[in-house]
């Protein structure tokens, strides 16, 4: 069965879902990108965590981020039927600590808002959480288990995506889309990509693309991926997210030994470049939570732009005639990929997107309306 | 009469803002809250970190600010010498097109403690060079005067660390910086909750300068106008004159009946 032809711009987690999955439904799919799996999707870290990102004033996201996750064990199974790889689910789920009695009360704070929602966590005392995780060090001193929370290898699901795409028939275009209206993409070349429905999902590079995404801002973030050596302790079995005296930081458990450090946080443009105050305040934190990493291999330092919006939702809807847009996912790209691509499939059927998907319809920002000075249409 | 109490601008280097509460966004991880909290303090004028910040002029938190038509004051935060808060500095200048600065050089990061012979040295430079110098400084009445001295548009005193929230941990040498000062003092850092931003009004600044009690509060934008109140309170209990303390009792009604 073929149905219209869909033309994705954009190869990270999300665009490449969005190809896979719409492919696998009989679209003609093609996906836009000089480098596909390159950009910020290719440095997270792969946390599935909505529960230990939670907010007061957060709520939709916590719904969305909630229903996400409940849509990752089918499909991590799903791509594993169709490429026979492993996408590296992890189930352990998460512990979160603190240091010092400040970084305490704030998880005491995260917990009561959580049991608010009804999703207590369990509280432990840093004795509690050596028991959990015998790498963690001395200076913890309090912890919350966060026993739903996953976590993926961000890069087996990249060439996993890549080789389900091509096996369902998605047409790779190697081209750098300058500029998308309704069904039609305008690529470097001078060139242009048209299709029944055009689907953008070009995360940090989007406002460039359409005036309408002008909010869509980039949010650079470092990450460093360690490897432990033969000397030293394994990684924890849990992902480990830390309070450093009010500083946060996560550290994602990999097969074979591998442990990615994340992330910092500021806005810089489209900067991409490590800096050494990024990378030393990582490992610093990281020292204190989990010692025993000063032994590991520091094998790789990477920054990536998370796409991020004013509220933090993601934009998941139609934009315009012909145009479905997916992007400002901000830290939340892997979480909310499988959820975001089914969300597209219903609007290329015509049918109603999942309900928690509708608080990210990208209407809802005056600024989507309004583009400001200096943005020409 | 009423309303004419609240007509109180702060004035800066010849510049009158209407409110005498200066904002910062760090700790903001969420930009529509953020706005929400910035329109209920009433801030006018408001701090951002230069090396936290797409200063070429993306949606991010300059835009906000320009859209809400809040003053930008670029701060040197992580600056840890003279020479790299200088460069901070005009590099702020070229960017944003603006000479004030927020002059911020801490000595170490576990403190954030500013560094009083670099902070000095840089205070001086900058002025030197055509800039609005506001000092983020320790609570030291020597040094305040100091910078003063070298041209500072204002003071602004630290009541406690960057971030502790554990508000203002030694109000007598405010009074003394609040007492010799000719330039404005800013309360600037320490702030925790609504009563010690009063305090610092009551021991006589001009204004408050807070972020993280804010950005970090359960409810931001609440917190913004328990500021807002509570600055406004204090600057009018401060103009007032507040009664001296006492040890002993003293009846508020008089003993003698003379109403006959």
């Amino acid at each position: 069965m073929s149905l219209g032809t869909v033309a994705v711009v954009g190869g990270g987690v999300i665009g490449q879902s969005v190809a896979w999955r719409a492919a696998t439904a009989g679209h003609r799919v093609s996906l836009v990108d000089p480098a596909p799996g390159s950009g910020a999707s290719r440095v997270a870290g792969g946390m599935l965590a909505p529960l230990s990102e939670a907010w007061p004033g957060e709520e939709d996201l916590l719904d969305l981020g909630r229903a996400a996750l409940a849509h990752w064990p089918r499909f991590a199974a799903r791509l594993t039927a169709a490429t026979g790889g492993d996408p590296g689910l992890r189930t352990e789920g998460t512990v979160l600590v603190g240091l010092d009695s400040a970084d305490r009360a704030e998880l005491d704070r995260l917990a009561e808002h959580l049991a608010g929602l009804g999703h207590a966590p369990e509280k432990l005392t840093g004795r509690q959480v050596r028991a959990l995780e015998p790498g963690i060090g001395p200076e913890v001193r309090s912890g919350l288990l966060l026993a739903e929370d996953l976590s993926v290898d961000n890069r087996a699901v990249l060439a996993e995506l890549a080789e389900a795409g091509r096996r369902a028939g998605v047409e790779a275009v190697a081209g750098r889309a300058v500029a998308v209206r309704g069904n039609r993409i305008r690529l470097a070349d001078g060139s242009t990509v048209d299709a029944d429905v055009v689907v953008l999902a070009c995360g940090a590079w989007s406002a460039g693309l359409h005036p309408s995404l002008h909010a869509v801002r980039p949010v650079k973030g470092e990450v460093l991926r360690l490897r432990a050596r033969p000397s030293a302790l394994p990684p924890p079995q849990r992902t480990v997210r830390a309070l450093v005296q009010g500083r946060p930081s996560y550290l994602v458990p990999r097969a074979g030994g591998g442990l990615v450090l994340g992330a910092t946080q500021y806005e810089a443009g489209h900067d991409t470049e490590v800096t050494v105050a990024g990378v030393r305040d990582l490992l610093r934190d990281a020292e204190r939570v989990l010692p025993g990493i000063a032994e590991y291999a520091l094998v790789e330092c990477a920054a990536g732009l998370r796409p991020g919006t004013p509220d933090n939702l993601p934009l998941i809807g139609w934009l315009e005639p012909g145009l479905v847009v997916a992007t400002g996912h901000h830290r939340n790209g892997f979480l909310l990929a499988p959820i975001t691509a089914e969300a597209v499939l219903a609007l290329l059927d015509d049918r109603p997107p999942p309900a928690p998907v509708l608080a990210a319809d990208p209407h809802r920002l005056a600024l989507t309306r309004e583009p400001l000075s200096g943005v020409s249409r | 009469m009423f309303q004419e109490m609240f007509q109180d601008p702060l004035v800066i280097a010849g510049r009158e803002f209407g409110s005498r509460l200066v904002m910062g966004t760090g700790g903001a991880d969420n930009l529509a809250v953020l706005e929400r909290a910035l329109r209920a303090s009433g801030t006018e004028l408001t701090t951002v970190a230069m090396r936290r910040m797409d200063a070429s002029g993306g949606p991010g938190v300059l835009e906000l600010l320009r859209r809400l038509d809040i003053e930008v004051l670029p701060n040197t935060a992580g600056c840890r010498g003279a020479d790299e808060a200088v460069l901070t500095a005009r590099l702020a200048r070229e960017a944003l097109g603006t000479n004030w600065v927020k002059l911020e050089v801490v000595a170490d990061e576990r403190t954030l403690l500013p560094d009083p012979v670099e902070l000095l040295d840089a205070a001086e430079q900058l002025v030197d060079d055509g800039f609005v110098v506001l000092p983020y400084t320790n609570d030291d009445p020597v040094l305040a005067l100091r910078l003063e001295q070298v041209g500072c548009a204002a003071v602004m005193p630290l009541g406690s660390p960057i971030g502790t929230g554990l508000g203002i941990r030694n109000p007598h040498n405010i009074e003394l910086i609040v007492s010799r000062a000719s330039v404005p003092v800013v309360l600037d850092a320490g702030i925790g909750t609504a009563s010690d931003a009063a305090l610092a009004m009551e021991l006589g600044c001009a204004a408050v300068l807070l972020a993280t009690a804010v950005t970090r509060a359960g409810d931001p934008e609440r917190m913004a106008a328990a500021m807002r109140a509570a600055v406004t309170g204090g600057r009018l209990a401060h103009l007032a004159g507040r009664i001296p303390k006492r040890f002993w009792a003293k009846a508020s009604s008089p003993e003698l009946d003379y109403v006959g």
